[in-house]
């Protein structure tokens, strides 16, 4: 039956014209086809890789990050509490030196003043001494002016002598 | 947009391709009732008292037949090429006027030609006319060897040029390119189908191998479905490419021979000495697997062929119904059906591209499997 028979002319022309489409296609199409997809399918893993790859790194700068932001944050703590003690610190020294500063100061005062009392006291006591003399020389004078006068004063002294 | 135009022109040459057929069926019946009071014998006449020949319509030509019956034929005339005893001849099929029942005579190189249920027959030295025996065979002539453009290897041709013009359009996006853009136009209608077959050769060749067998293989694939596709067009005299044995075992004969050649030891030694099989065996068995080798490629031959055939056969057979019956109004029940088969047909197309490029790659596998997984 000829529906099931092979004929050579199809076979010929059949295999001839798919040799010839197969080379030319190869060159045509397939070849720069596959190569070009293939090579864009590996661009485009590659790409999914790298941002896989960065969206990690930048998890990991952005723990470092905050962990650098603790640390200053710490540090700033740190200085802020530090400072504050050291200003504390010099303030009490501040204090405690103004008040020797004022007690010596008061000291010396009272030394000065003291010293200056008591020279005025034995300057006083010179003059009421000398004073008392010049008084004591007048009434001397004025009471021994007189015989009677010093009799009567002799007597006194007597009087108060005896009576002593 | 574009689909809504693609849809569109799908429906419509499928609408045309059932009209078409009905009507090349209903010149069948014009012809029978014209032939009727002829006296000769002639191959139509059978189609007279059978109705409708089917089988008539799915084989190989040597004029691609559009519309008309007999001398009233309009056809496209294809080179008719015969290497005889006394070397090349060659004319135009128009010379035997439409006539392929042995009785229209061609003298070329002195030598006569006649056709007969298309085939190319030279008479005898001498003789004048072709004389038939009781079985319409022709017995005062031999065949010469027939290499002419028939209506398959003119089939064949188109497919060609349509893929190169395709695929060039489609290499174009890509050649020179290190890294391929997304695919735009044509391009990105043959992408997925390239990758497509791409993809199941990796599958069943492995990682490593499969580049090499990538050109046969979408060759093959585009080559059987753009054909089954161009054996669905109506209006080019009902076109069976891919339903030819010829093509089919042509075609498998190549994946036969790709297997043969790039067979590695693991592949000759499942042959020659099946592991883990008794000595005692392989008298049985060694033939069996040498069979098998070649049955893998013949079945891949009368799959194609059967499949496509077959649907060619049932679409016309169902329009035959209103020819045989010479009543328009089975044409209710036939058109419907044909259309749904027409469409099945469609589907059938790229199923037994695939079929077959995916049984190649696995062929082409187990040959190429070196044991090393």
């Amino acid at each position: 039956m000829s529906l099931i028979t092979p004929a050579f002319g199809q076979i010929f022309w059949g295999g001839l014209v798919f040799l010839i489409l197969l080379f030319l296609l190869a060159k045509l199409a397939w070849k720069p086809v596959l190569s070009a997809v293939k090579n864009r399918e590996e661009g485009i893993r590659e790409s999914i890789e790298l941002a896989a790859k960065t969206k990690a790194e930048m998890e990991t700068l952005k723990a470092q990050n905050e962990e650098l932001l603790k640390e200053a944050r710490i540090e700033r703590d740190k200085m802020i509490s530090e400072a504050s003690e050291t200003a504390k610190k010099m303030i009490a020294e501040a204090k405690e030196e103004g008040k020797a500063q004022q007690a010596k100061i008061v000291e010396d005062a009272q030394k000065v003043i003291n010293a200056e009392k008591a020279a005025a006291i034995s300057e006083l006591k010179t003059q009421v001494a000398s004073l008392s003399l010049e008084i004591a020389e007048k009434v001397i004078k004025g009471e021994l002016a007189s015989d009677d006068k010093q009799k009567a004063l002799a007597e006194q002294i007597a009087n108060d002598i005896s009576l002593n | 947009m574009a689909t809504i135009l693609r849809s569109t022109l799908l429906v419509f040459l499928l609408g045309v391709g059932v009209i078409s057929k009905a009507q090349h069926g209903h010149e069948e019946l014009n012809h029978d009732a014209g032939h009727e009071h002829e006296e000769v014998q002639t191959d139509e006449h059978h189609e007279e008292e059978g109705g409708f020949d089917a089988l008539h319509h799915v084989m190989d030509a040597h004029d691609v037949h559009l519309w008309g019956e007999g001398e009233s034929s309009f056809s496209i005339p294809l080179p008719v090429i015969l290497w005889t005893d006394n070397g090349l001849v060659t004319f135009m099929s128009s010379a035997f006027h439409h006539d392929d029942a042995g009785h229209h005579v061609v003298n070329r190189n002195g030598m006569n030609f006649v056709k007969s249920h298309g085939k190319i027959y030279q008479l005898n030295q001498g003789a004048e006319h072709a004389e038939f025996d009781a079985e319409h065979h022709i017995t005062n002539a031999v065949k010469p060897l027939d290499i002419s453009i028939t209506k398959n290897v003119f089939a064949i041709f188109c497919v060609a040029i349509i893929m190169i013009l395709v695929f060039r359009a489609v290499g174009k996006q890509y050649r020179g390119k290190e890294v391929a853009d997304a695919p735009t136009g044509i391009a990105a209608w043959m992408e997925p189908m390239i990758l497509f077959v791409r993809d199941f050769s990796i599958e069943n060749i492995g990682e490593h191998k499969y580049v090499k067998f990538m050109p046969y293989l979408l060759t093959v694939f585009f080559f059987i479905w753009f054909g089954n596709m161009f054996g669905l067009i109506p209006f080019l005299g009902g076109i069976n490419m891919t339903g030819s044995i010829s093509i089919t075992l042509t075609l498998a004969a190549f994946t036969l021979i790709i297997q043969l050649v790039n067979a590695k030891g693991p592949f000759w030694k499942h042959i020659f000495a099946p592991p883990g099989v008794p000595v005692a065996l392989y008298p049985i068995l060694v033939p069996i697997e040498l069979i098998g080798m070649f049955v893998k490629p013949a079945a891949l031959t009368i799959r194609l062929f059967a499949n496509i055939t077959a649907g060619h056969i049932i679409i016309l057979s169902l329009l035959g119904i209103i020819f045989t019956y010479k009543n328009m109004a089975w044409a209710g029940l036939a058109v419907p059906m044909a259309l749904f088969i027409s469409v099945l047909e469609i589907l059938v197309a790229f199923l037994q591209a695939y079929i077959f490029t995916m049984l190649s790659a696995m062929f082409i596998g187990a040959a190429v499997d070196d044991g090393h997984h």
